[in-house]
């Protein structure tokens, strides 16, 4: 009974704790700008289905595909499990779903055992991946210490979890076959039975085990629930409303800013009375300038580099990192949070994502090849940060590269990014 | 040109009108080496019989470099203008000899009031190939020559456009290879986004020598490109390695030119 109660209770905080930083994120979001995603949700589910449920763009990568896919799998439905777990300590039953599921229920639980030992030995892999042999793609200036770590207390969470279900597996099976107490035959252990002969013979011993790693396993998942807010794992929620929203257009196409539209509109034509726009400034300077969708983007973003490791600048040694991009905004829009909770909403700390955060060599090295875009699993768009950012540069404090006024000024007044004359257009016909 | 090059203004005065726009571009009017792509892919329309004209002097930037570089005044500006002279000469069909006008007349015009059925030239001819209309004979032979394919990114991973440019060499009676990265791994030449009016950012070394490692690794005698961008940067790179005497960068419709003897 007592233990039922402090049960509730971990699980009611838990889920209370979790909702209060959910719902800080959300608000975070909702910082951005305005952007129509809601037309198209036939489009939108099928690119969800596809994208973030089956995982299609990991496969660009074989290796890190097949073990994500395990530790992706072994997430969802060993969450059953979990399921029965809830239930159980709500009710102070034990195995509830063993009866009513009968035989299935033994294939079940050794269904879990078969993923939970896949979901082990994936995260081994990755920790090596990532420590011993040192992939390239997880390095860079952005992977300081924080980074690095959370990466790390992730695939080391997630193995003590499973070695905690395996060894609460292993406890409960021996208990069922000395017939101790309320542990009734129920399951089948393929893996966990490894580990049987580890395990002392003593009844009540096994009992205490079964029971600690029981309480280990529920509490551990209800403090790494508590954990993703804070952390890049976060993705696992977002990657699917964050693939819903997808761009639709080609990837080329660039919006086209509306205010200005209004602003060239009536230069070209005085009778133009442009539709009333909410006034703010061209492009953006600040996390606040960007859409809602960028800054989901931001916090979807897992820093697992694939933007990076394509980008033809960051791969010829410049500044920019796609992956920095992403990150800083996130650092930002957590920061902008963070002094709202702190200081009220009015308040300004002086800084901003541009300079601050992003520094122009970093917007200027970009070639818009749309090749981080392209290589994101869960469809961020770094480009439209840029984009956005060089606007902003360009547009407000007219400040591009000397170079690229100079381009600017050929536009403008011989129709080409040269200097030519627009008389001379048709030269080439008389050559041969 | 052994026809003469028929304008908007000349058919429209005649109370003509073509079937098909040819937008040639900033790098096809002034660039030497582009201008020289722009006179082939004349010479396969002519080669056809499609009705076609250029704007010639009337013709302006799409405004492309401006938006990649954030002036988008400055091509809202363009686009807007360009759109007025397209619709004044009530054009529905466009040809391009670059991606990024390809890009930008077809997917940034249209919310601008600019609505046309836009092709790359790739697509052109992929198009005739398949109709029958072109093929590769009565001119120079690329039997047994090596030829890889620039993915040009905007034509690429801007607008899916793989198979068109592929589809003009595979008639070609040749080797086609691809370079380690291609398609939607295709690395950059490193002119997009405005890049090509600017010296790079400082870095170990350019975007154009990176690409060279794919060219040299697929052992290309000829390196196909669809982009007058590319065109420049891939040209660079094979001379800086003193590579000009073996491997030829030729545009695909430059290409397809020569295999008909046009």
């Amino acid at each position: 009974m007592v233990g039922q109660v402090i049960f509730i209770i971990i699980l009611l905080a838990a889920a209370y704790l979790f909702g209060k930083n959910a719902d800080k994120i959300r608000r975070n979001i909702l910082l951005g700008r305005d952007v129509d995603r809601s037309d198209n949700s036939a489009a939108r589910w099928k690119i969800m289905a596809k994208v973030a449920l089956g995982q299609t763009k990991m496969v660009k990568r074989p290796v890190a595909a097949v073990m994500h896919f395990f530790i992706y799998v072994g997430f969802v439905i060993i969450n059953l499990e979990v399921l029965e777990i809830v239930i159980d300590g709500i009710f102070g039953s034990h195995r509830i779903f063993a009866k009513p599921l009968g035989s299935l229920y033994g294939l079940l639980i050794g269904g879990f055992e078969i993923l939970a030992l896949l979901v082990l030995v994936s995260c081994v892999v990755f920790l090596a991946r990532r420590n011993i042999i040192k992939l390239k793609r997880f390095s860079g200036t952005e992977m300081t210490a924080w980074p690095k770590s959370d990466a790390n207390y992730i695939l080391f969470i997630e193995i003590l979890l499973m070695t905690a279900f395996l060894t609460m597996n292993a406890a409960d099976h021996k208990l069922q076959l000395l017939h101790f107490g309320h542990y009734a035959a129920a399951g089948s252990f393929p893996v966990s039975d490894l580990l049987g002969p580890l395990l002392p013979a003593n009844a009540t011993t096994l009992a205490t085990i079964e029971r600690g790693c029981w309480w280990f396993h529920i509490i551990g998942i209800l403090a790494f629930l508590n954990y993703l807010p804070y952390s890049k794992h976060f993705h696992i929620l977002l990657a699917f409303p964050n693939v819903y929203y997808s761009n639709l257009e080609p990837k080329g196409e660039f919006s086209n800013t509306a205010s200005v539209t209004n602003e060239v509109k009536a230069m070209l034509d005085p009778s133009f009375v442009p539709e009333a726009t909410e006034v703010s400034r061209f492009g953006a300077k600040d996390v606040t300038d960007l859409t809602w969708k960028n800054l989901m983007e931001a916090y979807t973003c897992t820093e697992c580099g694939r933007c990076t490791s394509v980008c033809p600048a960051n791969i010829t040694g410049k500044l920019l990192s796609p992956r920095k991009i992403m990150m800083d905004t996130r650092d930002r829009l957590n920061e902008v949070g963070n002094n709202m909770d702190k200081h009220g909403k009015d308040y300004t700390d002086n800084k901003t994502l541009l300079d601050n955060y992003i520094t122009r060599e970093e917007l200027w090295a970009c070639t818009t090849c749309n090749a981080c875009v392209e290589a994101c699993p869960v469809n961020i768009n770094p480009l439209e940060i840029i984009t956005e950012m060089r606007r902003y540069v360009v547009m407000e404090e007219s400040q591009a590269p000397a170079s690229l006024n100079n381009m600017f000024g050929n536009v403008e007044n011989n129709g080409a990014p040269w200097k030519y004359s627009q008389a001379d257009r048709f030269n080439w016909a008389e050559k041969e | 040109m052994e026809q003469k090059i028929p304008t908007m203004a000349a058919m429209a005065a005649e109370g003509k009108e073509p079937e098909i726009l040819f937008w040639v571009g900033c790098a096809g009017s002034f660039d030497e080496r582009a201008q020289k792509i722009t006179r082939d892919i004349c010479k396969i329309l002519q080669h056809v019989g499609m009705s076609y004209a250029v704007l010639g002097t009337e013709e302006s930037c799409t405004g492309d470099p401006a938006k990649r570089a954030g002036n988008e005044f400055l091509f809202q500006m363009q686009a807007m203008t360009n759109i007025e002279v397209l619709n004044g000469y009530n054009i529905k069909k466009i040809v391009t000899g670059c991606p990024h006008c390809f890009n930008t007349i077809a997917n940034e015009y249209p919310g601008l009031g600019g609505k046309y059925e836009v092709i790359h030239h790739t697509q052109l001819i992929q198009g005739l190939i398949n109709e029958g209309k072109l093929k590769a004979e009565g001119g120079e032979s690329f039997k047994g020559r090596r030829i890889t394919f620039h993915d040009p990114c905007y034509l690429g991973r801007g607008n899916n456009i793989y198979e068109a440019p592929r589809a003009a060499l595979e008639i070609l009676d040749t080797e086609l290879v691809e370079m380690k990265r291609c398609k939607s791994n295709g690395l950059c030449c490193g002119a997009g986004g405005a890049q090509m009016f600017k010296e790079p950012e400082p870095g170990k070394k350019d975007i154009n020598m990176e690409r060279m490692i794919d060219v040299l690794e697929a052992k290309a005698q000829i390196v196909a490109s669809a982009c007058p961008f590319c065109m420049t940067m891939m040209s660079d790179g094979v001379k800086h390695m003193d590579k000009d005497q073996e491997i030829k960068v030729l545009d695909i419709a430059e290409i397809t030119v020569r295999a008909n003897g046009l």
